[in-house]
């Protein structure tokens, strides 16, 4: 190997990996706050790469269906506790929510030459119709068993994502697709090459996670999303309901996970189930830091990125079986470390 | 019977009343029918023994458990009193726990405090932040401090402090005085007292009986999950049984520090 491929894999590790980091940090979020290891989270990222294809392809995006399903499903919920509880008054903002924001993306799309459009605001379309999944899967599927043991949790994830997995064959067929990049610029770099779709992958990481954390530190939202995860019965007297901060945490990781699929699209072909093994690697990053740490996170999604492009080039056959082995010892250390904590206490 | 309570002269309007509140864990019943009645301006207290179902009987009536009975707070009715909304009505719990967020500044648990004035359209969490700060000013030279560095006194007034952030019409106030040293009760007590008088409604559970008593207008005394006994304060304090049982002989000393 000389220095000019050495550099050439450092960057495709470092595009991954910040990719790996938002997903990563959007998995430690989903957990310290609902206390959901969120398999799906992958799924977000196909979803959100291949419905810009099919708003590239000027096709109306059969996500949009889902989004309207789940959306009248949650409507059909929601309208019965409240008129139960007495609060009509909840009405308008619940159905406009539920029901009146997917039918007007629908008539949007329908009526718009949304294919003739700027990449951004195809872009835009594209979160708007998948974003809004994260919230209703959270208010469908996980507040009704939000007080259940963290394994009944993880078997319903695991569940949800091989749901999402079979709708988006459905949705999207068995072909791979890639979207057009940012921008064709290239810059050289001493003897490499950059492409202007890998500064725009880590930029917009750096942006996202910089962002995040300002919400995180400054917001009254981003505090008590803080806040339920560090002690929910607190959060709870201050007003601050698990519901909600499920929600607002879903949203988050939907955000996230669409984001990064819009994002790689350019760079890899995404098939309707390539989000798995890309949500998987950022969880194997998340678990380095204990689902528990952002910085550890972020570090471990680096390393996994890093291993990935060399391991692909020195031994590419193997390069999954060498990513998902570093769990091993990261376990093992963690359960070490674990034990000893105990015993101090 | 509403506008008279607990037999006083005074023309008090009610803030709470509980009736035939029961909480069972499984089969066994730790609180059975209780009855008790809060008006505004007032401090009541509930005394009792370990185990008499104090804590219950604040978690039910805020909604943390799960009960049957009626809850009247603030001239509506809650069947089963969900925690977000009791809170959104204006009632505060302040756990024996504290549960405060230890990993967050005094700053951002006094801010959270507010989050639920905040969400329904009230923005002035910080002139209620000075308020607090008056009242407690070492909560000011801790601001920056995370809440899990604070020795157990400021916890205690952190925990208040964050539950006046709201602006409630009813704090409650769960064993305040547990753990902490003589005259740092003292200070709570005192503090207790000048809530009162900036019109804050108080149901006060409490072990210390001596300065329970002290502070409060109305008494209720809790025994294995039942009301035993009830009457105002003052009466309660001289109680033959009450004396016996909760506040000893004696007591000079303990006495000199409630006050």
């Amino acid at each position: 190997m000389d220095f000019q491929i050495a550099m050439l894999l450092g960057q495709d590790g470092i595009t991954n990996g910040a990719i790996y980091a938002l997903l990563a940090l959007a998995l430690v979020l989903v957990f310290a706050v609902t206390r959901v290891i969120f398999i799906p989270q992958g799924e977000f990222v196909s979803y959100g790469a291949l419905t810009l294809v099919m708003i590239q392809a000027g096709a109306i995006p059969a996500t949009v269906w889902l989004l309207l399903g789940a959306g009248l499903l949650a409507a059909a919920l929601d309208v019965r506790l409240a008129l139960r509880a007495g609060q009509p008054g909840r009405l308008v903002r619940l159905l406009g929510w539920y029901v009146a924001y997917p039918l007007a993306l629908v008539a949007l799309l329908y009526t718009l030459p949304v294919k003739d459009f700027p990449m951004a605001a195809q872009i835009l379309f594209a979160l708007a119709v998948v974003v809004p999944m994260g919230p209703l899967m959270y208010r469908l599927i996980y507040q009704p068993i939000a007080a259940a043991p963290v394994l009944v949790l993880l078997i319903v994830s695991v569940a949800v994502h091989v749901a999402m997995v079979g709708l988006g064959l459905l949705f999207f067929g068995a072909e791979g697709s890639r979207t057009p990049p940012f921008s064709e610029a290239r810059f050289e770099m001493g003897p490499v090459m950059v492409s202007g779709q890998t500064i725009w992958v880590v930029v917009s990481s750096l942006v996202l996670i910089v962002a995040l954390y300002q919400f995180f530190e400054r917001t009254l939202y981003g505090k008590a999303l803080r806040a339920t995860a560090i002690n929910r019965v607190g959060a709870r007297l201050m007003g601050i309901s698990p519901a909600l901060a499920g929600r607002l945490t879903f949203f988050l990781a939907a955000l996230i996970g669409a984001l990064s699929g819009v994002l790689i699209a350019p760079i890899t072909t995404i098939y309707y189930d390539t989000g798995f093994l890309i949500g998987l690697k950022g969880f194997v990053a998340a678990i380095v830091g204990g689902l528990a740490s952002y910085p550890m996170a972020a570090a471990g999604a680096l390393l996994v990125g890093l291993l990935e492009a060399f391991s692909s080039f020195w031994a590419s056959a193997h390069k999954e079986v060498i990513v998902f082995t570093l769990i091993i010892p990261v376990l093992l250390w963690r359960s070490l470390r674990g034990r000893h904590v105990e015993e101090e206490e | 019977m509403n506008a008279n309570i607990h037999g006083s002269n005074l023309i008090l309007k009610t803030v709470l009343e509980v009736r035939d509140l029961t909480v069972s864990y499984g089969k066994v019943e730790a609180l059975s029918n209780a009855n008790i009645k809060v008006g505004e301006g007032q401090i009541v207290t509930v005394i009792g023994p370990n185990g008499a179902g104090k804590t219950t009987m604040l978690s039910a009536i805020m909604g943390l458990l799960e009960s049957r009975g009626k809850v009247d707070f603030d001239g509506t009715i809650e069947g089963v009193p969900v925690v977000e909304r009791m809170v959104a009505r204006g009632m505060n719990l302040v756990p024996e726990k504290r549960e405060l967020f230890g990993e967050m500044t005094v700053e951002d648990n006094l801010v959270l405090g507010a989050f639920q004035r905040h969400r329904s359209g009230h923005r002035d969490h910080a002139q209620t932040m000075e308020e607090v700060y008056q009242l407690f000013p070492r909560l000011k030279e801790r601001r920056s401090q995370l809440a899990g560095t604070l020795s157990g006194g400021e916890r205690q007034m952190l925990a208040v402090g964050r539950a006046l952030m709201a602006k409630p019409k009813l704090l409650m106030l769960d064993e305040p005085s547990l753990g902490l040293a003589p005259l740092i009760v003292r200070e709570i007590f005192r503090i207790i007292s000048e809530l009162r008088r900036r019109g804050v409604s108080i149901l006060l559970v409490e072990q210390n009986a001596r300065a329970a008593l002290q502070v409060a207008d109305y008494a209720y005394v809790l025994e294995t999950g039942e009301i035993a006994m009830e009457g105002p304060a003052r009466q309660l304090a001289d109680d033959p049984r009450v004396i016996e049982a909760y506040l000893g002989l004696g007591g000079k000393h303990q006495e000199m520090l409630s006050t």
